[in-house]
């Protein structure tokens, strides 16, 4: 395979009893890349980092990181892995320096090695001041940053973090999409499956939607945006009366008739994605003596993305 | 070779992160050492008020082998729920996410269960001494009444993590009173003699009974002579005890093993 992937899942099936946790699934991740893996509960995301991992094997399919088998050789690709998040904990009765010695030794690192690592760690995700506390007695968001932690002690090729942030405040969030990004400079592949759309689009260069089992649309944040929300061409007018006036106006740029909601004083029109619809639209208004309040091209969310994708699934 | 000192090592690095959770717990180490002082007190007092020895000799004495041998069975239970537990958190998953080989988790659990036993085993000794306990048959016969003793605990622990990795914690903990009546179904508390057949049957084979005649040999205390038709566990107790072990072992350290390969 390749040797510039980092991460290759080919037509990988896992069944548990009846249900069908991965049906058929494909996913290629270039090395240094971060991809993030969205889709709702059970819909297959964590099973595919179980596989990755080593945790799980598959019941059909090949799944290869870094160029070998997860399988075949499952031996090597745990020395070249971390895992972080839902299902890798760390052992709450130990202190955090505790915690990080102890996976340090059974990753086989020199005493001398362990100690310098783990200071270094406890430093650099703030928890120095906490690291002879036992874990047990740390917030959400230092459990967190000292799982990732652990999760970095042989700077491991590829990072799996599974759903890193769910359940802590939006401040302990923001710390550990800072220690995220900061990975990435220095060169480490991170897959991070997540419910959370803006957590994907904050740090993914590119998201996989995962629904049933499968990869169902794949790209770059934006590029999802722009093939499956339409933009949204949004005039708000200061006088009532010039809104039939607007209307006519904003239907020369626009793909679909306006709607005008006239409570409002907004017309809103969906737009074919380029942005000299909103330059255009302000100049012809501004020709035709309109007096405007407000004037905008609205993107659409991954969320939009995101609903509108696995809708189908649920239907 | 290399593999194999690894692994040692390994299992050591899991035997301290066993016994630092007892240092940071010390509500666990207190209990674990009243535990079996406050046994020998119970039993010792209460029903030696009022159980006659066959044979003759201090209810005490006929005790003692007893205690041990229901800590060797007790001792199932903790190896079930911190292994149970660590499964549920997803500690397990991290260990099997590592490249150390897929042995070392079980064992160091088992060894780390067995140095912690042994502590409180220290402590019911001194407290059988104090209360008259003897052991008359000199150190080395002493030593392997106490090697029968953690061996059956070791092999019993296996089955212990077999179990705490085939069940989630609060189902491994609903199992704890069921530990109880496996130590009091035996010789070790009261003389078979008067049991109903079919649990006199039980008792004759159940292994604790087998260690019980055997320390009791090996102490030199009371109770340990038996009737030439009695079971065969009972007339070839330490062979049984070496039996009852190794079967314990060939079943549960592959279950345990295969469990947790693949949990």
């Amino acid at each position: 395979m390749d040797s510039d992937l980092a991460l290759r899942m080919e037509q990988v099936e896992k069944r548990y009893g009846p249900v069908r946790a991965l049906d058929g699934l494909d996913l290629t991740v270039a090395t240094g890349s971060v991809v993030g893996l969205l889709g709702p509960n059970g819909a297959g995301k964590t099973t595919a980092v179980r596989i990755l991992a080593t945790l799980t094997e598959p019941d059909a399919g090949r799944a290869w990181v870094t160029g070998l088998d997860v399988v075949r050789e499952p031996h090597l690709v745990r020395r070249r892995i971390g895992l972080a998040g839902q299902h890798a904990a760390v052992d709450e009765k130990l202190s955090g320096r505790q915690n990080l010695l102890l996976f340090g030794r059974l990753h086989h690192l020199p005493e001398r090695v362990v100690r310098q690592r783990a200071g270094e760690l406890l430093d650099r995700f703030g928890l120095s001041a906490a690291a002879d506390r036992v874990a047990g007695t740390y917030s959400g968001g230092m459990r967190r940053r000292l799982d990732v932690a652990v999760s970095l002690l042989v700077h491991p090729a590829v990072l799996f973090l599974d759903e890193p942030t769910t359940g802590l405040d939006p401040r302990s969030r923001a710390e550990v999409w800072q220690h995220v990004r900061e990975l990435v400079t220095e060169g480490t592949t991170v897959l991070l499956t997540t419910q959370y759309l803006d957590e994907a689009d904050q740090l993914a260069d590119r998201v996989a939607v995962v629904n049933g089992g499968r990869v169902v649309t794949e790209g770059t944040p934006d590029e999802l945006k722009s093939r499956l929300g339409q933009d949204t061409l949004d005039v708000v007018v200061r006088h009532a009366a010039d809104l039939d006036r607007a209307a006519t106006v904003v239907a020369t740029v626009t793909t679909a008739p306006p709607a005008v909601d006239p409570q409002a004083r907004r017309i809103r029109a969906g737009a074919s994605g380029s942005d000299g619809a909103l330059v255009a639209v302000v100049r012809e208004l501004d020709r035709a003596g309109v007096a405007v309040e407000d004037v905008a091209l609205r993107r659409p969310t991954l969320d939009d993305v995101f609903l509108r994708l696995t809708e189908a699934g649920r239907a | 070779m290399r593999t194999f000192g690894w692994a040692l090592r390994d299992g050591g690095a899991l035997t301290v992160r066993e016994l630092s959770h007892l240092r940071h717990e010390p509500g666990q180490l207190i209990g674990s050492i009243a535990f079996p002082g406050v046994m020998v007190l119970m039993f010792g007092y209460v029903f030696g008020s009022a159980i006659t020895v066959p044979g003759g000799g201090d209810y005490r004495e006929f005790l003692m082998p007893a205690l041990f041998a229901m800590t060797a069975v007790v001792g199932v239970m903790p190896s079930a729920l911190l292994i149970s537990k660590d499964a549920a958190t997803g500690v397990v998953d991290r260990f099997r996410s590592l490249p150390i080989s897929r042995g070392v988790v079980p064992f160091g659990r088992t060894t780390a269960d067995l140095v912690a036993s042994s502590l409180g085993t220290a402590i019911m000794i001194l407290v059988g001494l104090v209360v008259g306990w003897r052991m008359h048959r000199g150190v080395l016969d002493a030593l392997a009444a106490f090697g029968l003793v953690f061996l059956l605990r070791y092999a019993l622990s296996w089955a212990g993590v077999a179990l705490g990795l085939s069940v989630r914690p609060e189902t491994a903990d609903s199992f704890v009173p069921l530990v109880f009546p496996v130590t009091m179904l035996s010789n070790g508390f009261v003389p078979t003699a008067g049991m109903p057949a079919v649990l006199r049957l039980v008792a004759d084979w159940n292994p604790v009974s087998a260690l019980v005649v055997a320390t009791r040999g090996l102490f030199g205390n009371p109770g340990a002579a038996v009737a030439a038709d009695a079971a065969w566990p009972l007339r070839h107790a330490t062979v049984a005890v070496l039996g009852w072990s190794a079967l314990l072992l060939l079943a549960f350290v592959p279950l345990a093993s295969w469990r947790y390969r693949r949990s």
